[in-house]
Formats: C-alpha cells, structure tokens, sequence
C-alpha cells in the first residue's frame, strides 16, 4: 500500500475475523453490539476506529482483551494476536498477554490510576507481574520508561501520588504502563477525550514517536474524525456494530465513499470555516437516529438514514467491496 | 443598541483551602470586562482552568463575584439580594456541558422542562404541562417524549432537554458552558443548527464557553479568548482567526490547525 509509512511492515500483528459480541438483556434477547467485524493490524501501524456513542467501538476494545462485563459474550469469529486466537484463551494465558503482549489505554486516566499507590510504583507493577523480579531493576526500568512518555522531571514524577499530576501527565502515566513490557499491539480507547486541545496534541505526537522508536502498534478508538488527518494510518470506520469502510487514512477522510462516512465528515466544521462556510450557516446533519441494535435488520444497517438508499438496500446486507488499493466500503453502491 | 448583559471589572477570587501557604486563594477571574448584544453570540474560549466556567457561574448568578459589576436591565446584578435575584435568574439560564448529570434521572421530561415554571411559581399546573409541550416542540422533540425519562433519551435528545427547560422562562440570555462537548460530532451539528435557530427566532444573546476554536468560530460574533483569568485578546471572529498574534490564541488554534495542515499534506502526496 502506498498510504502506509515506512515503518510499517505488512507481518500483521492482530487479525480480527468476523467478529460478534452479543450483550443479554433484562428482558431477554439479545443486543448485537458488533456483528462480522474483520480487519487486521501491521506491526507498528496505527489503526484508528471511528465511531459514534453505540457504534461499538468500545466493545471492540474490551473484547479484544476479553474484558467485556458479565452480561457480554463473544458469540463468533477469531481475534488473532500474533497467530493465536485471545477469543478461545484460558484465564491462565490470557493473564500472561495481557499487558505483555497487549495492552490497553482507558479515555479517563484519573479513574485507572490508584490514587494512593504512587505512580513509579504502579508502573513497576506491570513488570513485577511479567518480567522484572528484583526491585532494584525494576525501578531503574520504570525510570527508564518514564524518560520514553516525559521529557523531564523523571525523579519528581516517579515519587509522585496520581492527584499530584495533571490530566494529561495522568495520562503519560498510563502510557508508560501500557508500554512498559513493550507489547506488540496497545489499545487506546478514546484516550485524549477528556484533555484540552493542545495536551490532546502533545499526547497523540507521542503515540507517534513510540510508534516510530519502538515499532508498537496502536488501535486508537475515537468518535472524533478532527484527530486522524495527520496521525493514523489506516482508519476503520464502525457504524451500528459493523464496518461501514476501511482504508488509508487519506482515502477514508479525504475521499470517502461510504454514504455514512461523508455524512459524519460534513458534520465537521472546519477550522477557517468563516468565510467559506458561513458563520451561523446551516451545518450538514446526519437525519434520524442509529438503529436499534436489538432486531436483527434484514438490509443495511444505514439505510434508514441514506441519502443515496436503493431499492435493494431494505433487504440485502451489503458485503463488504474493494474500491481502491486496501480500500474497502460496506455499501451495495459498490458490491451490487 | 444597549447590550443585553454589561460586565465591568469581574472578579471571582476562591478561598484557598487548609493553612498557611495553602490557603493563598485563587484567582480564577481577574478583571474581565465584555458586552453582548441582543441576538449576537460571545464565545469565550480557553483551556480548562482559565476562568470561562467560572464567568459562566458569576453571570448566572450561581456563584458571588468578588468584585466588579454585571450589569442587567438597569441594575448590577451582582450587588443584588438573594431575595431580588429571584426576579432576575429567569432571564440569566444556564446550560451545562453533561446533560445526563443536570438532569434528573427520576423525573419525566415534562416534569423537568416544567419545574422552573413552578418554582417561580407563575403558572397554573394545566398550563405548565402545555406550556412544556410547547418548549419540547420548540427544540425539535415531539409531545411523545413527555412523558420519557432522560435514561430513555439518546445524549442530543437530553440536550434539546436541557435548552428547553433553559428557555421555558422566556430569558434574555443563555449561558452555554461546553453543551457540545459531550455529544457525538453528527449531534454537535444538529444542536449547533438549533442553537442558531433559536437566537434567530428569539433574539436570544449567548455566552459561549467552550475550548473549541473551531465551533467558536462558527457559532459566535464575537470572541474573547481567556488565559489565567484574563482576557487576552477579544474581537470578531473572522479576525481573530486569520489575523492574530496573541501567543494564548495561536497556541488554541495551533491545536485546531494541526488537522488543517496535515490534510494539506496528505492532499499534496
């Protein structure tokens, strides 16, 4: 693929194969919150998932640590990290991947952190629990890593209590936790969510650079399309818990051809919008709501709200077409 | 035309907590003075921890300044009684960033829409529940979600909630602190879209606080943007994108501009 960086190599990393979640329901029934998911990461490649409040993306994430809550249940399909398949683990094993092999970035770094264990220590944590046994190695690790996510004031953060340090130092933090056994592949599940604008820069040129120097990959899960331009890779977009498109980022966001995802982009207003736009000026909407996830839908799951519906649309699922070179949209516009 | 809301010289110190040096205080607003106009927009942009949310809460009344004025119809509203306040909060709303936390949880919409209409005491209970229909209606939801609770809403409904029990007391104007925030990026355009309709159809004037240059600029005529309390550089909002050299606003729009350049150089590959 031309889109992709140098660094990255086409040895994938993670290989997701029809993927369904399934969460039970007080009343019975079920609530398909992803159905068929597929797509794959390549060693130190940042694939961003964009997605809406109910799209999936965050089950996406917990179950492809297996951590989804009690009433969620993998129903189908394969996660394959590094050839083996995290869906059919046994608690032993999946203990010994996680945080290893994986590892996992939550959106709000105040709430992960244990706020009476200081920072050094819960960082060394990770390793006591995988590689390093003696606490004099340990902790020399664990500086040598903050020196990775800070740019100073190592000694000041290590002894420091999570309250001492801002949002987005709590979020180095977390950070460094997840990167401290340099696993293959992190999950960062709308991680710059809840920091200001230019700490939310600061922390994806971060993801950046530990991409470039240690060859980790990223699945970075957000709603906001605004962040990807200049930082993913690839971009997978999820719509009502499928894969609505997927391709370079340069295709996805600057020459999409799924209906929903030029929707969600002109939803965006643009930096010097002003002039060009109009200030106070209509801005385009996506009409209607998402379905619900709780009938199976016979068609496509967009239909309802589509501009550009077809007769076919109410009762064909669309598959998934190759639109372009490692370009793929789930629309019968494409597969008809 | 006399603006709708005048406020001079604004000082909002908190008390520090504990002893000694602890107990410094802080300034959170410090002598911050702007206009707005009936039916025109003011967005105050910052990052959090630079005093936009605290000038919210000092203009709705919610928090005591510590010095300076606010001027509202012909009276400084922060020298005011508790007692002549209540004469005045109606027409000084507020909405906030979360709507799943403003609003409460066991009550059904038209209870929720309809409560200020019964603390201030002013309506008969038959007209209330019609005059929160007709709020409902005025935000785009129909009379079915009456009788719906805010768990049954999706996050832009809770929001149009949210603004319509804002306007039920028919205010002068609306202090919008971050109530795009939270809410998907295809919803932030539909409230977007409403918010203008409503201040074209009532002649509301806004505050808006946000740390998003970008909506700023779309929604406001006017922007001030706030560091450590102060403002530092005010102005229309065209100019103040193209032309400003403050260092706090590049800093804010360099954030929003790293998107603009990278699309230019993906477009250029």
């Amino acid at each position: 693929m031309n889109g992709t960086r140098g660094k990255t190599d086409l040895r994938r990393v993670l290989e997701v194969r029809d993927l369904c979640v399934g969460y039970g329901r007080r009343g019975g029934g079920v609530w398909r919150a992803l159905s068929g998911v597929s797509f794959g990461v390549g060693a130190g490649e940042i694939l961003a998932v964009l997605g809406e409040s109910g799209s999936g993306k965050t089950t996406l994430a917990t179950a492809m640590l297996r951590l989804l809550p009690g009433n969620g249940r993998i129903t189908g399909g394969e996660i394959l990290l590094e050839g083996r398949d995290l869906a059919r683990m046994d608690a032993v094993e999946l203990r010994r991947v996680r945080g290893s092999a994986v590892s996992i970035i939550f959106q709000e770094p105040s709430l992960a952190l244990h706020p009476t264990i200081k920072v050094g220590e819960q960082i060394g944590e990770v390793l006591r629990a995988h590689a390093t046994r003696n606490k004099r190695e340990r902790s020399e690790r664990v500086r040598e890593i903050l020196a990775k996510v800070f740019s100073g004031d190592i000694e000041r953060i290590f002894s420091s209590y999570p309250h001492e340090l801002s949002g987005g130092q709590q979020q180095r933090v977390l950070i460094a936790q997840a990167i401290a056994c340099e696993p293959a592949l992190v999950i960062a599940d709308e991680p710059t969510a809840s920091l200001d604008p230019t700490t939310q820069s600061e922390i994806l040129v971060l993801f950046r650079s530990l991409r470039d120097a240690l060859g980790i990959a990223f699945i970075f899960i957000t709603h906001n399309p605004a962040l990807l331009a200049g930082f993913a890779d690839r971009v997978l977009v999820l719509y009502a818990g499928k894969v609505a498109e997927a391709g370079a980022t340069r295709d996805v966001l600057f020459a999409p051809r799924h209906p929903y995802t030029q929707a969600l982009l002109k939803c965006v207003p643009q930096v010097e919008p002003a002039g060009a736009v109009g200030r106070k000026s209509p801005l385009p909407v996506i009409a209607g709501a998402p379905p619900s996830l709780g009938v199976l839908s016979q068609g496509c799951v967009f239909e309802p709200r589509c501009e550009e519906r077809m007769e076919i649309c109410p009762v064909r699922e669309p598959m998934s077409a190759v639109v372009g070179e490692g370009h793929e949209v789930a629309c019968l516009k494409f597969s008809a | 035309m006399e603006p709708v809301i005048r406020v001079e010289k604004l000082v909002k110190r908190y008390a520090g907590r504990g002893l000694g040096r602890r107990s410094a205080g802080f300034t959170a607003v410090d002598s911050v003075s702007f206009s707005i106009l009936p039916g025109s927009t003011l967005a105050l942009v910052g990052e959090s921890g630079s005093g936009k949310s605290s000038i919210g809460l000092c203009l709705s009344c919610l928090e005591q300044v510590t010095s300076g004025q606010i001027w509202f119809e012909g009276r400084d509203v922060a020298a005011l009684a508790d007692k002549e306040l209540r004469a005045v909060r109606p027409k000084l709303q507020m909405v906030f960033q979360d709507p799943a936390a403003s609003l409460n949880p066991r009550w059904a919409v038209r209870e929720i829409v309809a409560e200020p209409l019964l603390v201030q005491g002013r309506v008969a209970r038959d007209d209330r529940a019609e005059r929160a229909a007709q709020g409902l209606e005025r935000v785009g939801l129909g009379a079915e979600y009456l009788e719906r609770r805010p768990a049954e809403l999706s996050g832009g409904q809770r929001q149009r909630v949210a603004i319509a029990r804002a306007l039920i007391l028919e205010p002068k104007l609306l202090i919008l602190d971050e109530v795009l925030s939270a809410l998907d990026v295809s919803i932030q355009a539909q409230i977007a879209n409403l918010l203008v309709e409503l201040q074209r159809a009532l002649g509301l004037a806004y505050l808006f606080i946000t740390h998003d240059l970008r909506i700023a600029a779309y929604l406001a005529d006017e922007v001030a943007v706030m560091d450590r309390g102060k403002i530092v550089e005010q102005g229309e909002a065209e100019k103040i994108l193209r032309s400003s050299e403050c260092a706090e606003t590049q800093r804010l729009l360099g954030a929003a501009r790293v998107e603009r350049e990278s699309v230019d150089a993906v477009r250029q590959r």
